[in-house]
């Protein structure tokens, strides 16, 4: 759009033509105070806060000319009352005044916040947000210091309601801005939350079950501008001025969220410095400004106590602290005498420096690398995936983006949520799954097929029909790929015939066209990067071999593994905390967390990203890239073990699509708008300026012009169940089971007991009512679960969630019996 | 003189179909979708002079020429939400003289494409709801409501809603809002209904009485309508009289008469032949003006009660004698306003919440420092709110303290 | 029972007068009509209409809050609202409200001790010149009684209770 040229506080500013008087005042570098107004969502105009001065060139009605003074200036017709700035949109010699240069804008925001202190309580001595709360701030500077409404007339309102388990609201201090609400109506497009009564008794509700039910949730108290909505896991939790804030990453789904974490020493915690809270930090094309509830709440296992301190070694069937030295020598002997038969597995969990090293090792031991994972196909991202310039905020009319086999929402919400807004900018969005999803509602075409049938369906969009046209014809095309109801080899045959779909419809190697691997971890991108291959019979592979595991639990979650692994020759596993494949190692190596050490993570878009220490070093836990490479000293192999800036270096240097990259470049800001944080967060809320870098995107391979191959997509063959049989397959739920989740109480409630999902008319064939207990059984394994129904599922499917402690990978054939008939 | 919108009282039984159409009705309606271009019926109305009723006296036609021709579909909207609290003539009109008003919507409708149109009602009109949807139905029973109307392509459909207790929804914005199915809160303006209306396309809202002059307007012509009233006013009005009057009612007048020709003539004059005192002209939103001689020959138009220091906004006269005190007017006004404040914006929803808890010490005992702080708050209030209910709700205020001393003093 | 079991073709009625994408519209007339039932608007029948609207259960009760004509507590059978705002009240309103309760032997708000009439206080009505007046939202809808007097009042009530009774 052409650019307008307008005066505020007798500057210049020549902003897009359409921008709003708030935000041109912004990039002028002026605050103009708002509360109602958020740069993220459709003006209001209810608070008043943003009151200025404008005055507009007066035109000739007559020859339609502007009318000029003595001096030949247009002249300005002022209007007679203020305006909101944050309703105003600019235009062509506009002269606004703002309570910098204006004594009338700067007395009637004065007289707002009175207004807005007569119902407002004086508790910011107890208020979560004391120190970071725009009003407070306002109050400071404008405030008469007197109060003319007298005290014992104010309303007296709940101060202690639960919107729901996560998200707190005190009645007295909301002041009605609606932007927790428009939050919800308009960015998560989830109406949970609402006003209720009118007038001076309006107050916030939720009649939603459970309360406030959406993943997005704590955002709200971000934006926030008064301590009226706090998080159940924040709130009384610190004064915001005690806090040091170091950036991360956030590790719970591929999207890579950008955070600030919390921290502080606690004596309660006997000195030690504790997380108290998550933050997002503004990363334009990655998370905006906003972070999802999983990420926000489920930091506890970060404190969790049972990490390794110590190496132990396995002493006659019992595991037993020792040195350094000692672990590494006996695991670098026994690994390097196995030369071939070492497997290396590893799991996204780890950094980019992590995976490079681990691989580095096995290829100069001629072992293998493995990925830990239930999803395939990502050596089809490295070479059809978006490349470098990528950003789904850039989708839009024009633009076609198909979910496949994937439930977002769960998966990957921040993912969800950016290409719910990509459809309303008009991308036309298709959403294939096998039951109905949250990004239904959003979608131009919905294809709902049976589970087993995803490879036909993606097909069924290279021929003629509306929806493969409007796939074709969009100018891009993007495909995010998940695990709905697919394994391993399932989702590897589903994105080897989404890449010959993008493949040949041309929508390969431009930055915003590409396949997008929805994966269970947050650098599985990076492993695949790295060279990593899955494999199709991961027991197989391990039986007998020198195993070294670095960032899995495969025992923990699979008995199949756990056999496998019992019978292998020798068993090293470096992790975290003792898991139930540590339980069988022969050595145990303690790793450190994300949260006490430097790295990098890989995007499922394809975005690296560096993470900070936070934490102190747990015990004498080493990074994972440094305890490879002191294996690999012992192996008399070299890899870099001291930097994880010098590790990149060389990965850079190995993995094409890191050409180029460096430490410094991925620490590079540019200036994002809406700007954000600045010590000024009446503007865009508490999310954190970004000063610790963006990140860097990864190039493909079909965008460098490489040749490159692509497989045939396998048709996995559909498991027919037979009478009184089910075909079970795994499903991804947000909260789940997992060990990085259950540690957050406050999740709990959401994340439930264990359950099965019927088709309602399923479960009453099984005789089983939604609630009702009923006993799975798949492969020799069972599960005494929950049954829930969900009309959109076909019949004969039984939906089993993945990390719920069943260790369903892959679709099979099941039977489920009510519990009351086994009984 | 003949009534042109109170028909009913020259022309019994006018709300049965039949009557009406004795009487010249639907002739209208079916010349101009048979015989004239959309525009020429919106020219008609424009150079007739007809403003609105609802309150702010804009010129129809001309609200009419504003509709946004690039976006389909058009909408028109009549507000009968009738609850500015003296106001009771559209209630009158749409039970006495309803085909009447009806086929001014139509017209209306006609005259800016609309296939759809809309009556929203207060919510207590349950009883007017239920007679005008009969009402309706005997229209589209007779071929004058439907598909292909009178052999043309036209088609046109009148709906009523019913809105549920909220006078904030007659605000054109929050009536819109209240219709989509949501808390009648209003919308920034602008843009203005003729641009982005209900469901966002492009709608006319217009007063059930300024729709109700449309009929006879095309049928007699620009001229005809403008010959009556004042250069500043054309046609006639219907004054809502109220307070204490003898006789209290509706009552059409061309624009012209003087207050005193209302309230003595029509009126009756005062209860127990009391002195009048104070005279509101458009119901509790007015300013209270002191009912002097000059006030009384003052003229009903709209530029002439603007130099009493007041609107006539909707004519709804309430008239206060002496025998009633001036703090409790604003007590009652203040109580209305808090009580319909719809808290969207901070200086009304703040604003009369502390105007009450300020006027209720103030009734039980005049303190001077809250006669000051109850005018300040509600200066305070003005040129800040979102829409003019804010606004509204000082009007009374401070008009009365200021205009009325004698009755705040301690 | 749900409203579109209950009513079909009233629900189907209300849906028409909207375009069917913006069915949202019919959330207050759908309001009505669930209160029909009770007298207020149960948080099943908002469960009900959410469901039939596609928003949410939030959303509904929202519109419940901001209207004064919806109720979302139980009161007495017929609701009657005395306008009591400043053109009745100049005309005597609030000694009508005033002797009214008095022969009640309720307060303002407060439901006879049989729960058939409970009595509110309300805003103008649009019957300012027939004045004392009250509407009474009752089962059927809202009725207006005009130019009332204490004595026509008792009578109604009367009449209400007997109708009730020979039912
Ligand atoms: C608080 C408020 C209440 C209003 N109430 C009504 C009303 O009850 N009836 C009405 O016709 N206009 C009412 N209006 C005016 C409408 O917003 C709008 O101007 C009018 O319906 C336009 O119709 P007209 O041009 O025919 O007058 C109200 C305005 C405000 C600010
Ligand atoms: S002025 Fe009053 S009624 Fe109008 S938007 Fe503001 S709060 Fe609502
Ligand atoms: S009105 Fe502009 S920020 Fe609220």
């Amino acid at each position: 759009m052409a650019d307008v040229t307008l005066t505020i506080d007798n500057k210049q500013v020549t902003v897009p033509a359409g921008m709003l008087v708030v935000d041109a005042a912004k990039k002028a570098g002026i605050d103009i105070p708002v509360f109602c107004y958020h740069p993220k969502m459709e003006p209001a105009g209810m608070c008043r806060m943003c009151l200025v001065e404008v005055g507009r060139p007066m035109i000739d009605r007559a020859t339609g000319k502007p009318v000029l003074d003595e001096k030949g200036e247009p002249k300005v017709q002022f209007m007679p009352k203020l305006e909101t700035a944050c309703t105003n949109p600019v235009s062509e010699g506009m002269v606004v005044k703002t309570q910098l240069t204006s004594e009338r804008a700067k007395s009637g925001q004065k007289e707002t916040v009175e207004f807005l202190l007569t119902s407002h309580p004086l508790d910011c001595p107890i208020c979560d947000k004391g120190g970071e709360c725009p009003l407070q701030n306002l109050t400071m500077e404008h405030g008469p210091g007197k109060s003319r409404f007298i005290f014992d007339e104010k309303q007296r309102l709940a101060k202690h309601v639960p919107l729901g388990e996560l998200i707190w609201l005190d009645r007295e201090r909301c002041i009605q801005c609606g932007r927790c609400i428009r939050f919800q109506d308009d960015v998560a497009g989830e109406s949970v939350i609402g006003f209720d009564q009118r007038g001076r008794y309006t107050q916030i509700v939720t009649f939603s079950e459970p309360g406030f039910d959406s993943v997005f949730s704590g955002n709200t108290t971000d934006i926030c501008p008064v301590g009226a909505l706090t998080t159940a896991d924040f709130r009384f939790g610190a004064r915001p001025w005690e806090l040091q804030a170091a950036p991360s990453i956030c590790s719970q789904c591929p999207v890579g969220c950008n955070t600030v974490i919390n921290t502080r020493r606690e004596a309660k915690a006997d000195g030690k410095i504790v997380i108290k809270r998550i933050m997002p930090r503004q990363n334009e094309q990655v998370n905006e400004i906003w972070l999802c509830d999983k990420g926000r709440f489920a930091h506890h296992h970060f404190a969790s106590e049972d990490r390794l301190t110590k190496p132990l070694i396995n002493k006659e069937d019992k595991l037993a602290k020792a040195s350094w030295k000692s672990a590494l020598d006996l695991a670098s002997e026994k690994l390097s005498a196995a030369k071939k038969n070492l497997v290396v597995l590893a799991s996204g969990r780890l950094s980019n420096e992590d995976l490079f090293n681990l691989k580095s090792l096995a290829d100069m031991a001629g072992g293998k690398a493995l990925l830990y994972s239930d999803m395939g196909g990502g050596a089809l991202t490295t070479r059809v995936g978006v490349s470098a310039g990528f950003d789904l905020g850039k989708l839009g009319a024009g633009d076609a983006i198909l979910v496949a086999a994937s439930d977002l929402y769960e998966e990957a919400p921040i993912w969800w949520l950016r290409v719910k807004a990509a459809a309303e900018r008009g991308a036309t969005l298709i959403v294939a799954n096998p039951r109905a999803t949250k990004l239904d509602k959003h979608a131009k075409f919905v294809i709902r097929y049976s589970y087993g049938d995803e490879v036909t369906t993606i097909e069924d969009l290279k021929g003629k029909n509306k929806i493969a046209d409007a796939f074709r014809k969009a100018e891009n095309a993007v495909v995010f790929y998940g695990s709905e109801g697919v394994g391993l080899a399932g989702s590897a045959s589903v994105a080897a015939a989404a890449a010959e779909l993008l493949t040949e419809a041309g929508h390969v190697g431009k930055p915003n066209s590409g396949l997008i691997g929805v994966w269970g971890r947050a650098n599985d991108q990076g492993a695949w990067e790295m060279g990593f291959e899955t494999s199709d019979d991961l027991a197989e592979e391990l039986k007998g071999k020198a195993v070294y595991i670095a960032g899995a639990d495969p025992a923990g979650d699979d008995p199949a593994l756990a056999k496998a692994l019992k019978s292998a020759k020798f068993l090293v596993v470096q992790d975290i905390s003792l898991t139930a494949t540590a339980g069988l190692a022969d050595v145990v190596l303690p790793a450190q967390a994300i949260t006490e050490r430097e790295g990098t993570f890989t995007s499922g878009d394809r975005r690296v990203q560096r993470f900070y220490p936070v934490l102190p070093v747990t015990g004498e836990a080493r990074p994972d890239f440094a305890i490879t490479s002191q294996l690999a000293r012992g192996m008399n192999y070299i890899l870099e073990g001291e930097s994880p800036s010098i590790a990149f270096d060389y990965l850079t240097t190995e993995a094409k699509s890191f050409e180029g990259l460096h430490y410094a470049k991925l620490a590079e800001t540019t200036e994002q708008w809406p700007l954000v944080g600045r010590g000024e967060v009446n503007y865009g809320g508490t999310s954190y300026e970004n000063k610790h870098g963006l990140g860097a995107q990864l190039t493909s391979a079909a965008a460098r012009g490489e040749n490159y191959k692509l497989p045939a997509a396998k048709k996995v063959k559909s498991l027919r169940p037979k009478e009184g049989e089910l075909l079970a397959v795994p499903v991804t739920k947000l909260y789940d089971q997992g060990t990085t989740v259950i540690p957050a109480a406050l999740l709990a409630e959401r994340i439930g007991e264990a359950s099965v999902t019927l088709n309602p008319a399923t479960a009453e064939e099984l005789g089983a009512a939604a609630g009702e207990l009923v006993k799975l059984s798949w492969n020799g394994s069972q599960s005494e679960v929950r049954v829930r129904t969900d009309e959109s599922i076909s019949t004969g499917v039984a939906l089993v969630p993945r990390s719920f402690g069943m260790a369903l990978r892959e679709p099979v054939v099941a039977s489920v019996k009510s519990a009351k008939k086994v009984k | 003189m003949a009534h042109i919108l109170l028909r009913h009282r020259d022309i019994p039984n006018i709300n049965q179909i039949d009557v009406y159409k004795k009487n010249g009705g639907f002739e209208a309606f079916k010349n101009a979708v048979k015989k004239m271009k959309p525009e020429d019926v919106t020219n008609v109305v424009k150079n007739s002079g007809l403003r609105g009723r609802g309150g702010a006296g804009f010129p129809t036609g001309t609200k009419w020429s504003f509709m946004d021709n690039k976006n389909w579909p058009h909408y028109v909207v009549a507000n009968a939400d009738e609850s500015e609290p003296g106001t009771f003539k559209d209630r009158e009109i749409m039970e006495q003289n309803p085909f009447q008003f009806l086929e001014g919507v139509a017209l209306a409708s006609y005259a800016v494409g609309a296939n759809a149109a809309y009556v929203y009602m207060r919510g207590e009109f349950w009883q007017v709801a239920a007679f005008l949807d009969e009402k309706i139905a005997e229209m589209e029973k007779e071929g004058f409501l439907g598909d292909k109307l009178f052999g043309t392509d036209y088609s046109l459909r009148i709906y009523t809603h019913l809105g549920a207790g909220a006078y904030i929804c007659g605000e054109e914005t929050a009536l819109l809002e209240s219709m989509e199915g949501k808390r009648g809160q209003p919308r920034v303006r602008p843009p203005f209904p003729p641009s982005f209306g209900l469901y966002g396309k492009p709608t006319v809202v217009n007063n059930v009485e300024t729709l109700t002059n449309v009929p006879l307007i095309l049928a007699n012509g620009a001229d005809w309508y403008k010959s009556m009233g004042t250069a500043d006013s054309a046609g006639v009005k219907i004054f809502s009289l109220s307070g204490r009057v003898k006789k209290p009612g509706n009552y059409e007048l061309p624009f012209g008469k003087t207050f005193r020709d209302l309230i003595y003539g029509e009126g009756g004059g005062i209860m127990d032949d009391r002195p009048i005192k104070a005279i509101m002209p458009a119901g509790a939103s007015s300013s209270l003006i002191v009912a002097d001689e000059k006030a009384l020959d003052t003229q009903l138009e709209y530029a002439a009660v603007r130099t009493l220091g007041a609107d006539l906004g909707s004519a709804s006269v309430i008239v206060i004698d002496d025998t009633v005190s001036i703090d409790w007017v604003i007590s009652k006004t203040i109580h209305f306003f808090k009580h319909e404040s719809c808290g969207k914006c901070t200086p009304c929803r703040e604003g009369n919440h502390w105007m009450l808890n300020v006027v209720n010490r103030i009734e039980h005992g005049h303190k001077p420092e809250d006669v000051t702080l109850l005018l300040n708050v509600a200066k305070q209030m003005q040129g800040k709110c979102l829409c003019a209910l804010g606004e509204f709700a000082t009007m009374a205020v401070v008009t009365g303290i200021e205009r009325f001393p004698q009755d705040f003093k301690a | 029972m749900s409203l579109s079991e209950k009513y079909p073709k009233e629900v189907k009625r209300l849906l028409s007068k909207y375009p069917p994408e913006y069915k949202r519209s019919a959330v207050m007339p759908l309001l009505y009509l669930a209160q029909r039932e009770e007298g207020y608007v149960t948080k099943a029948a908002m469960k009900d209409i959410a469901g039939l609207l596609e928003i949410t259960e939030t959303e509904v009760a929202s519109i419940v809050g901001f209207y004064t004509l919806y109720h979302d507590e139980k009161a007495g059978k017929y609701r009657m609202q005395v306008c009591a705002d400043l053109p009745c009240a100049l005309r005597g309103a609030d000694q009508f409200l005033e002797s009214l309760c008095g022969n009640l032997g309720i307060k303002v708000g407060e439901t006879t001790a049989d729960g058939l009439v409970t009595i509110e206080s309300v805003m103008c009505l649009a019957a300012c010149d027939k004045a004392p007046m009250f509407q009474m939202q009752g089962p059927d809808g809202i009725e207006y009684h005009e130019n009332m007097t204490v004595d026509r009042t008792m009578e109604l009530i009367e009449a209400l209770k007997k109708s009730g009774e020979a039912k």
